[in-house]
């Protein structure tokens, strides 16, 4: 059962459609930046595969441009 | 409100993010949301470097009853300021394969026999003993690692080169950065990069040469990435032999030819000095020109012996010989175009941009490896870019501790902690502090890595102990070096915590604790050293490096030389060594301010760390209030004269293809650890061979068709990945090594760079065929 923290880069010009597209998926919560360029994603999926798809179509994203994670538990 | 463990945890997730968020972002806020403070937990909390990659980014592994349940980057770590990548995170489940060595196997009668550690390492200590009474001292030697922590590397050199009196000590680092070390050496005078991740702050461009950060050092990339986001001007430039994950995201991608990379750092010196870009004061003050021999040779042949021989030269002999790399001859041999080279040039000589240069094992794993570390050198050196905030030539590492345990330690045949066997000087110090005669010490340096394979094949060492590495997956022209190692009367010792093609040619494996199972110390690429507690429980009979190899010294007579007790022998172990650097050079922090801080660089001088060396601003060693290049006798920096010279093996009409070999996000090394973490595996759970399209095109294969590869040395059938996370260029297929299935070394060349002697893993020639 994981749960994971990244930072998120979006692509320029592109926050909000980022925040859109993480917002609008399963398992994924989203703390976007007033100030930045930048937003926090928190995934918390039920299993590795689920988390490991999840991730996949996050980083297919158009809008996205770079996740750094910060945060990681699959011990839950 | 009572929290849920669930959402306690999802809790601490966020401040995780908010927390690395504030540190790359100062003054950065969320909408509606602000972190709050978490009740206390069951959690316990500790810091540790990363146990893979040379970036060194400090974690906080969180131990709940006696296991290690969680991981998050640690905000008080200047490295990665709470970011990690995706290895990092899971690097824990590394402790908890299924399949962890937790008792000692002998062989008897060809199988592997369990066997109480006690009596094995009787075996292995009796077995060091017959092999020297028989044939020598130099018949025995160790093979470490840049993954050693720095007391199981000080205690290797301890053992073998002070007690035995043997120089047989080699590491794999020698495969990954014995020549950022030479070229060190050689155009400093002192080994190590003189700037420090701050210059990633700090500079206005990057040029990367031949790396993949993206993928090696995610997360030095995701920094860079968010300088560029901050501040618009900042500029990434990808100079490469084949598109990465790195190419995508810089703002301008360069591919050339392999190995002409020599051509484009001449060309690029060209250009600065013949448009008069040079800075002309610093180089009057602190440089100075010099050349070697050139048609230096590729060491393919058992007992090749090279000795560089230095002139000096004048800068006219110097702007002569960069005549013959004008960006138009450039071009010729590399594919850049000469526009691409002036502009290169032009960005490295704008006097109101700070450059970093970034280099890992493209230019390090090269027959002219010495040599390209050197001219990227001249580059900084000839505008005077160098050792200030963001003007930085770093030569970034592979491994957690090459630098920390191998590069500062000496666990190189010819080194010692402090300076080289050959020194007599040096080796009075190392038998005073190791308290053993000085004629112990030999002033004749044995065999460097590749020799040592070769010299076990040849019989003249019948006795090896390795540990931390998997050399029969890593060694070029592998199957050599593995049917040298099964030949009869050959000892393997095999220091490991899960079976691998090294473990299978072991005569006794001795089970290793693990990262955060014992205390240690890495040192990453930027001088810094960090300490790790232990914080879970060894498994079965695992035992830490460092003590199995004092067990055996034990077992060998002495005693004297290895007294400490269990309790307090990695602190002892750390005061002792460091008496080696007690200089301002290289000074080293005490075992307790390393145990409270999250890393400290040296030199460590009067409690302040030294961010840029060589420059007085910064450099408490330099002798004046500017650059002071201290480590040579004439305090300058040494510009070289270094030609273009081609490859040991190129493609030709019977292999017309180059192979490219290396590493991929998910998996460290040969896979040995990540390949038993789930999602990683998962992520990428075979090699493969990466084909251009059109390549693949003429040869009929698709996306998965099986492929047959073949240089002159094996072959090799495995699935072509077109389009896929990386793409080279027509002529060229990449590998990566991580997969023991598929020994693509088999197929790899072990010529080396004669100055470093780190082979060349980046260009050999083969065939492919459809399978
Ligand atoms: S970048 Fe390297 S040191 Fe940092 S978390 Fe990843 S593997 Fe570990």
């Amino acid at each position: 059962m994981p749960i994971f923290s990244f930072l998120a880069y979006p692509e320029k010009n592109m926050k909000d459609q980022l925040i859109k597209d993480l917002s609008h998926m399963d398992y994924c919560e989203v703390k976007p930046s007033e100030n930045q360029d930048v937003l926090i994603l928190l995934t918390d999926t039920p299993d590795e595969e689920t988390n490991k798809d999840l991730i996949t179509t996050i980083k297919a994203l158009k809008s996205l441009q770079s996740l750094s994670m910060t945060f990681g538990h699959t011990d839950v | 409100m009572t929290l849920t463990r669930r959402d306690f945890i999802r809790a601490m997730a966020l401040k995780s993010a908010a927390v690395a968020a504030a540190t790359l972002f100062p003054g950065i806020s969320f909408a509606g949301w602000t972190p709050t403070d978490l009740p206390a937990d069951s959690i316990l909390w500790s810091k540790t470097p990363c146990r893979f990659c040379g970036t060194g980014c400090g974690l906080l592994v969180g131990v709940s009853g006696q296991r290690a349940v969680a991981v998050k980057g640690d905000p008080n770590c200047s490295v990665n300021k709470g970011l990690c990548c995706v290895k990092g995170y899971h690097s824990i489940q590394i402790l908890y394969g299924n399949d962890r060595f937790t008792t000692a196997y002998v062989r008897k009668n060809g199988k592997m026999v369990p066997t109480p550690i006690e009596d094995a390492l009787d075996i292995v200590a009796s077995q060091m003993k017959a092999s020297i009474e028989k044939n020598g001292k130099d018949s025995v030697s160790i093979y470490g690692s840049g993954q050693w922590s720095i007391p199981d590397g000080y205690t290797a050199s301890k053992f073998f080169k002070g007690c035995i009196g043997t120089n047989n000590v080699e590491a794999n680092a020698r495969l990954c950065m014995a020549s950022a070390v030479t070229g060190c050496l050689t155009t400093f005078g002192l080994d190590e990069p003189m700037g420090c991740y701050e210059d990633i702050d700090n500079a206005d461009v990057f040029i990367t040469w031949g790396n993949n950060m993206a993928e090696m050092h995610p997360v030095l990339f995701s920094r860079m990435l968010a300088n560029r986001k901050s501040k618009t001007h900042v500029q990434i430039i990808d100079l490469t032999t084949r598109s990465t994950r790195s190419s995508l995201a810089a703002d301008k991608s360069i591919l050339f030819t392999p190995q002409s990379d020599l051509a484009i750092a001449n060309a690029i010196c060209y250009e600065i000095v013949n448009n008069n870009w040079v800075n002309q004061e610093f180089v009057a003050n602190h440089v100075s020109f010099h050349k070697g021999k050139t048609n230096i040779g590729y060491g393919t042949e058992d007992h090749f012996q090279f000795t560089e021989k230095a002139e000096t030269i004048d800068f006219d002999e110097f702007k002569a010989f960069l005549s013959d790399y004008t960006p138009e001859l450039a071009e010729k041999i590399s594919g850049v175009s000469a526009e691409d080279i002036k502009y290169l040039a032009a960005l490295y000589a704008d006097p109101d941009k700070r450059v970093t240069s970034f280099w890992t094992m493209g230019m390090n794993q090269h027959t002219r490896g010495t040599w390209i570390n050197n001219l990227v050198y001249n580059i900084h050196l000839l505008t005077g870019k160098i050792s200030t905030p963001g003007n930085s030539p770093f030569s970034l590492t592979g491994q957690p501790s090459a630098c920390g345990t191998v590069r500062e330690v000496g666990t190189l045949t010819h080194k010692l902690p402090h300076g080289v066997v050959m020194n007599e000087g040096d080796r009075k110090m190392a038998a005073k502090i190791w308290d053993v005669p000085e004629t112990n010490i030999d002033p004749k340096p044995t065999f460097h890595t590749v020799e040592m394979f070769r010299a076990l094949d040849r019989g003249d060492i019948n006795f090896m102990w390795i540990q931390v590495t998997n050399p029969m997956v890593t060694m070029p022209n592998l199957k050599r070096y593995r049917e040298g190692a099964q030949k009869e009367d050959r000892f393997i010792v095999v220091s490991e915590i899960y079976p691998t093609p090294t473990s299978d040619v072991a005569d006794v494996i001795l089970p290793s604790a693990l990262w955060v199972e014992r205390e240690g110390f890495f040192g990453n690429s930027e001088r810094r050293t960090q300490h790790n507690a232990q914080l879970v429980p060894k498994p079965g009979e695992a035992m830490c490096n460092t003590w199995q190899l004092i067990q055996v010294a034990r077992r060998m007579g002495f005693e004297k030389q290895f007294p400490w007790k269990e309790e307090t022998y990695i602190e002892d172990i750390w005061n002792e060594y460091t008496k080696f650097h007690d200089n301002p050079k290289h000074r080293m922090a005490s075992y307790k301010v390393l145990t409270e801080r999250s890393g400290v660089q040296w030199p460590f001088v009067d409690g302040k760390e030294t961010r840029w060396r060589y420059n007085g601003k910064y450099d408490p060693a330099c002798q004046a209030d500017t650059w002071d290049f201290y480590g040579k006798p004439d305090h300058k920096a040494w510009v070289w004269l270094r030609p273009y010279e081609p490859a040991a093996e190129s493609p030709d009409r019977e292999y017309p293809f180059w192979l490219n070999t290396g590493r991929v996000l998910e998996h460290w090394h040969t896979g040995s650890m990540t390949r038993r973490i789930p999602i990683l595996h998962k992520a990428v759970p075979e090699s493969y061979v990466e084909i251009n399209p059109e390549d693949a095109r003429s040869l009929g294969v698709v996306n998965g068709s099986k492929v047959k590869i073949s240089s002159r040395r094996g072959s090799i059938v495995m699935k072509a990945s077109i389009n896929g996370r990386g793409n080279p260029p027509e002529g060229m297929v990449f590998v990566p090594f991580f997969d023991e299935s598929y020994l693509i070394n088999e197929l790899t060349l072990d010529a080396f760079c004669p100055i470093s002697k780190q082979p060349d893993y980046k260009k050999c020639a083969v065939k492919l065929e459809r399978a």
